[in-house]
C-alpha cells in the first residue's frame, strides 16, 4: 500500500516534470516582434504546461487502466462493483473549477495588460463625428505611454488587397511601413465583404467589417518585415490576400515617409 | 460473481423482420429507421471524406495547383455541411437515437413513428439537393458559415440551395428532437423511473433540449439571408445598412449548441460501451446527470468565443471566455468517471474498446486546446487559423467519429446477429488512430505560425508540414478499407453472435438479435440497474 502511493507520487511529480521541461523548451510560436507578444507568450506557456500536465496524465490513467485490468485467460466474472465515490467526485469537480478560475483571471490580467480592457482612444482626425460607433479591437499603450503621438493609419481592405492610408502625409500604400517603438493607431474598413487583420509575429488579429470600422493598436518592438494575413474567407484568393508590415528604425520610416509624401493642394 | 440474465427465448423466428427492401421503405419501425439513419450518414461521410481528400491534396503544395480556386472554396462548404448536417448528427443523434432509446424506455416504438419516418426521409432528399447543387451552377461558398456578406456576393443559386438543403435538415433535427423528448418523458414502461434509465437517454434528452431550442433560430436566421440574397433586403447586407456582426451572433446562438448536439450523444453512447466491456458500474451516475444538464445550459451562454476578432465589447468578450472555459469542468467530471469505470474493472481489450479509449485521449486533447482557445488573449492570434481547425477535429472526428465506430463495433451483434472481425476491428482502429493524430497534431503549429484556415495557397516553410498532414489524412482514408470489407464479409458469413454476446445488461441486449419487429414478444423487462455489473441479482 505504502509503495503504491510512492509510485503515485513518483508518476505525478515525472508527469510534472517532463510538462515543465517541455513547456519551457519547446518552442512553438513564431518570433515575438511587438510589445503584445511577449505577454501573450507567457499566457501561452502557462496554458501550454497545465494541458500538458492534464494530457499526459489522463493518457497514462488510460492506458495503465487497460494494461492493469485488462481481463486474463483465465479470469471470469465481473470487475468490482463500484458504482461511485462522493468525495472523490467533489475533488474533481472542485479541483478543476479551480484551475479553471485561475485560468480565467489570469487570462483577464494578460488582456487587460495588452490593452483590450482600456476604453478606445482613438485621435483619427477623420473620425470627428461621435456618433459613429466604432467596435473594439485592442488599445493598446505601451508603459511609457507614447499615445499623444501615436501614427494614425487607415486600412481599407478589399478583394484582395490591404491598402493602408497615411493621412498626415497624404498618400496610399500597399505596404505597411512603421517606426520600431511606436505606438501605431489603425482604423480598419472594409469595403466589401469581411476581412481580417492578422500579424502572427504581434500575436494581434482583427476583423475588417464592412459599415462598422475597428480599432487595432500596436506597438512594433523589432524591425524586420513580416507578413500581414486576411484571416477571414473572404472569395477565391482569400489565401493569396496578403501584405508586409516593415518595421523600420525612425529615420529610414522618415526617409520613406518623405519620399512618398504628397504636397498640401491648395485650391 | 458473474450475473446471468437469460435472454428471451424467441421462439418464434417469424417474428424477426425480413427483406433487405424495407430499409428503403416508408418504414416506421425505429429499428430500420435508425439502420436508414446509419448508413444514409455512413454514405455521406464518404463523400465528405472524398471532399476532404481533395483538400489535402491542395494543400500538399503550397500553390493553388490542384483545382481552380473557386472550386476550392466549394469543397471546403460541403466538407463542412456534409460532415455536421449529414454525418455527425443525423447518426449520432438518429441513428443510435432510434434504435436503442426505444429499448431503453421499455418502449415498443418511438412516441411519433410517422414522424420519425419523415425526418428521416428528409434527409436524403436534402443531401442529394447539397450535392448535386456542384452540378448545377457550383455550390456554395462562402464557408459552412456562411457569413455575410461574402454569402451575398458569391453565385447566388449555390447559396440558395445551400441554405434550403440546410433549412430541412434543421428541420428533420427537430422533428427527432421533439420525438425523443416525447419518447424519454412519456414512454417510459411502467415503474422505471428516470434515474434508473441508461446513461445515453440522459445525453439525448440535453441534446433534444439543445436541438429544439437552437435549431429553430439557425432556420430563422438563414431565411433572413436568403431575403437578403434573393429579395435584395437589408437585414445582415451592409451596403443596404445592414449588421453583418448580427448574423454572427445568431448564427453562434445555434452552431456553438451544435457541438454539444454532436458530442453529447457520444459521451452518452460511450458511457453505455465502457461499463460493458469494463465489466463494472459507470462510475458517477448522478454526477454524469448533472453535467449533461450543466453543459446545456452553459452551452446555450457561450456562442460569443467564436466572435472574439469580430467587434464586441471587452465585457462581452471577458463573459464569454469564463463561460466557456466553465464547460471544461462538467466535461472533465464525464471523463474522470469514465477513467474511474475503466479502474478495476476486468477490461476486454476488443474494438469497441479501443475505439473508446482512443475518443477519451482525444478529447481529452482537443478540450485542453479547448479551454485555451476560450480565453481572449489566446484565441486574437490564433482564431481562424489552423489551430482551430485542428481543435475541432479532435473534437468531432477524434471524439464523435471514433464513437460513432466504437458503437457499430459494440451494437452490429445486435442489429445483424453476426459478429464483426477483431483482427480487422484493430486494425481499423490503429490505422484511423495514427492517421488521425498524423493528420491533425501538427496543424496546431500550422495555425500558430501563421497559417490562416481555409485557403487553397500558403507560404511555403509551411510545406513540410502540410504534407505530413497530408499523409495522416491518407491513412485516414486508407482506414475505411479495412472497416467496408469487415462490415461487408460479416453481414454474409459473421460468426454467429448469439442474443447477447458482451453478456450486457442494459434493456437492448435482453431480447433476440436481431430484435424482432416490436422488441419484445412478450412484456418489456424492467432493467432498474442498467449497470449493475458485479452485482448479484435477486
Amino acid at each position: 500500500m505504502l509503495n503504491n502511493k510512492i509510485y503515485l507520487i513518483l508518476i505525478i511529480s515525472l508527469v510534472f516534470a517532463i510538462s515543465f521541461w517541455i513547456g519551457f523548451n519547446v518552442n512553438l510560436l513564431p518570433a515575438e516582434a511587438s510589445i503584445n507578444a511577449p505577454i501573450y507568450d507567457e499566457l501561452f506557456k502557462i496554458l501550454f504546461i497545465t494541458g500538458l500536465i492534464i494530457f499526459i496524465g489522463m493518457t497514462i490513467a488510460v492506458i495503465y487502466s487497460l494494461f492493469k485490468f485488462r481481463k486474463r485467460n483465465d479470469q471470469m466474472g465481473d470487475g468490482i462493483a463500484l458504482e461511485g465515490n462522493l468525495s472523490l467526485e467533489i475533488v474533481w469537480t472542485i479541483i478543476p473549477s479551480i484551475i479553471v478560475l485561475l485560468i480565467g483571471l489570469y487570462s483577464y490580467n494578460i488582456y487587460d495588460r495588452m490593452g483590450g480592457m482600456k476604453e478606445l482612444n482613438h485621435n483619427h482626425e477623420m473620425m470627428s463625428s461621435n456618433s459613429e460607433k466604432i467596435w473594439a479591437g485592442i488599445s493598446q499603450t505601451s508603459d511609457n505611454e507614447r499615445a499623444i503621438n501615436n501614427l494614425s493609419i487607415e486600412v481599407s481592405a478589399m478583394q484582395f488587397a490591404f491598402l493602408f492610408n497615411y493621412p498626415k502625409g497624404n498618400f496610399i500604400s500597399g505596404e505597411l511601413h512603421v517606426p520600431v517603438d511606436q505606438k501605431v493607431s489603425m482604423k480598419m474598413e472594409s469595403k466589401d465583404v469581411i476581412h481580417a487583420f492578422w500579424v502572427p509575429e504581434f500575436r494581434i488579429k482583427q476583423d475588417i467589417i464592412p459599415g462598422q470600422p475597428t480599432i487595432l493598436n500596436f506597438t512594433p518592438t523589432k524591425v524586420g518585415k513580416y507578413p500581414i494575413i486576411c484571416a477571414e474567407l473572404c472569395g477565391p484568393y482569400h489565401g493569396g490576400m496578403r501584405a508586409s508590415i516593415i518595421v523600420e528604425e525612425e529615420s529610414d520610416y522618415n526617409e520613406w515617409f518623405n519620399k512618398n509624401k504628397k504636397p498640401e493642394v491648395n485650391l | 460473481m458473474t450475473i446471468s440474465i437469460d435472454p428471451q427465448k424467441t421462439n418464434n423466428k417469424s417474428l424477426q423482420p425480413k427483406g433487405w427492401l424495407r430499409y428503403f421503405s416508408f418504414s416506421l419501425d425505429h429499428k430500420v429507421i435508425g439502420i436508414q439513419y446509419l448508413v444514409c450518414g455512413f454514405l455521406f461521410y464518404l463523400i465528405g471524406g472524398t471532399l476532404a481528400s481533395a483538400i489535402r491534396i491542395e494543400l500538399a503544395s503550397p500553390m493553388s495547383d490542384f483545382m481552380p480556386r473557386d472550386v476550392y472554396n466549394q469543397v471546403l462548404t460541403l466538407h463542412g455541411t456534409i460532415m455536421i448536417f449529414l454525418w455527425i448528427v443525423p447518426v449520432v443523434n438518429g441513428a443510435f437515437g432510434n434504435y436503442l432509446i426505444p429499448f431503453y424506455v421499455g418502449a415498443r416504438d418511438m412516441a411519433f413513428p410517422r414522424l420519425n419516418a419523415v425526418a428521416f426521409w428528409l434527409i436524403p432528399p436534402s443531401g442529394l439537393m447539397l450535392v448535386s447543387s456542384y452540378f448545377v451552377d457550383g455550390a456554395a461558398q462562402a464557408g459552412w458559415t456562411a457569413y455575410p456578406p461574402l454569402s451575398i456576393t458569391t453565385p447566388q443559386s449555390g447559396q440558395i440551395i445551400w441554405i434550403l438543403s440546410v433549412l430541412l435538415l434543421g428541420g428533420s433535427s427537430i422533428f427527432g428532437g421533439i420525438n425523443f423528448i416525447a419518447t424519454i418523458i412519456k414512454l417510459r414502461r411502467p415503474g422505471l423511473k428516470l434515474m434508473q434509465l441508461p446513461m445515453y437517454c440522459w445525453a439525448m434528452l440535453g441534446t433534444s433540449l439543445l436541438v429544439v431550442l437552437s435549431t429553430p433560430v439557425l432556420a430563422g436566421t438563414l431565411i433572413l439571408l436568403s431575403f437578403d440574397i434573393i429579395a435584395n433586403t437589408g437585414f445582415f447586407n451592409p451596403v443596404l445598412g445592414g449588421n453583418v456582426v448580427v448574423y454572427q451572433h445568431l448564427f453562434w446562438f445555434y452552431s456553438h449548441p451544435a457541438v454539444y448536439i454532436m458530442v453529447l450523444p457520444a459521451f452518452g453512447l460511450v458511457s453505455e460501451i465502457l461499463p460493458v466491456h469494463a465489466r463494472k458500474p459507470l462510475f458517477g451516475y448522478t454526477t454524469m446527470v448533472f453535467s449533461i444538464m450543466g453543459i446545456v445550459v452553459l452551452g446555450l451562454v457561450v456562442w460569443a468565443h467564436h466572435m472574439f476578432t469580430s467587434g464586441t465589447p471587452p465585457w462581452m468578450r471577458l463573459f464569454f471566455t469564463i463561460a466557456t472555459a466553465f464547460i471544461a469542468v462538467p466535461t472533465g467530471i464525464k471523463f474522470f468517471n469514465w477513467v474511474a469505470t475503466l479502474w478495476g474493472g476486468k477490461i476486454s481489450i476488443n474494438s469497441a474498446m479501443l475505439f473508446s479509449c482512443g475518443f477519451i485521449i482525444n478529447f481529452v486533447f482537443g478540450g485542453i486546446t479547448g479551454v485555451a482557445l476560450a480565453q481572449v488573449p489566446f484565441d486574437i492570434h490564433v482564431h481562424d487559423t489552423y489551430f482551430v481547425v485542428a481543435h475541432f477535429h479532435y473534437i468531432v472526428y477524434g471524439g464523435t467519429v471514433f464513437i460513432i465506430f466504437s458503437s457499430i463495433y459494440h451494437w452490429f451483434p445486435k442489429v445483424t446477429g453476426k459478429m464483426l472481425d477483431e483482427k480487422l476491428g484493430v486494425l481499423h482502429f490503429i490505422i484511423t488512430f495514427i492517421g488521425f493524430n498524423l493528420c491533425f497534431a501538427p496543424q496546431h503549429w500550422l495555425g500558430l505560425n501563421g497559417m490562416p484556415r481555409r485557403v487553397a495557397e500558403y507560404d511555403p516553410q509551411f510545406q513540410f508540414v502540410n504534407q505530413i498532414s497530408s499523409l495522416g489524412a491518407l491513412l485516414m482514408a486508407i482506414s475505411t478499407i479495412p472497416f467496408l470489407i469487415n462490415v461487408f464479409l460479416s453481414v454474409r458469413n459473421g460468426k454467429n453472435a448469439g442474443d447477447n454476446p458482451w453478456n450486457a445488461l442494459t434493456p437492448e441486449w435482453l431480447t433476440s438479435s436481431p430484435p424482432p419487429v416490436e422488441n419484445w414478444e412478450g412484456e418489456a423487462p424492467l432493467v432498474k440497474e442498467p449497470y449493475g455489473y458485479g452485482k448479484k441479482i435477486s
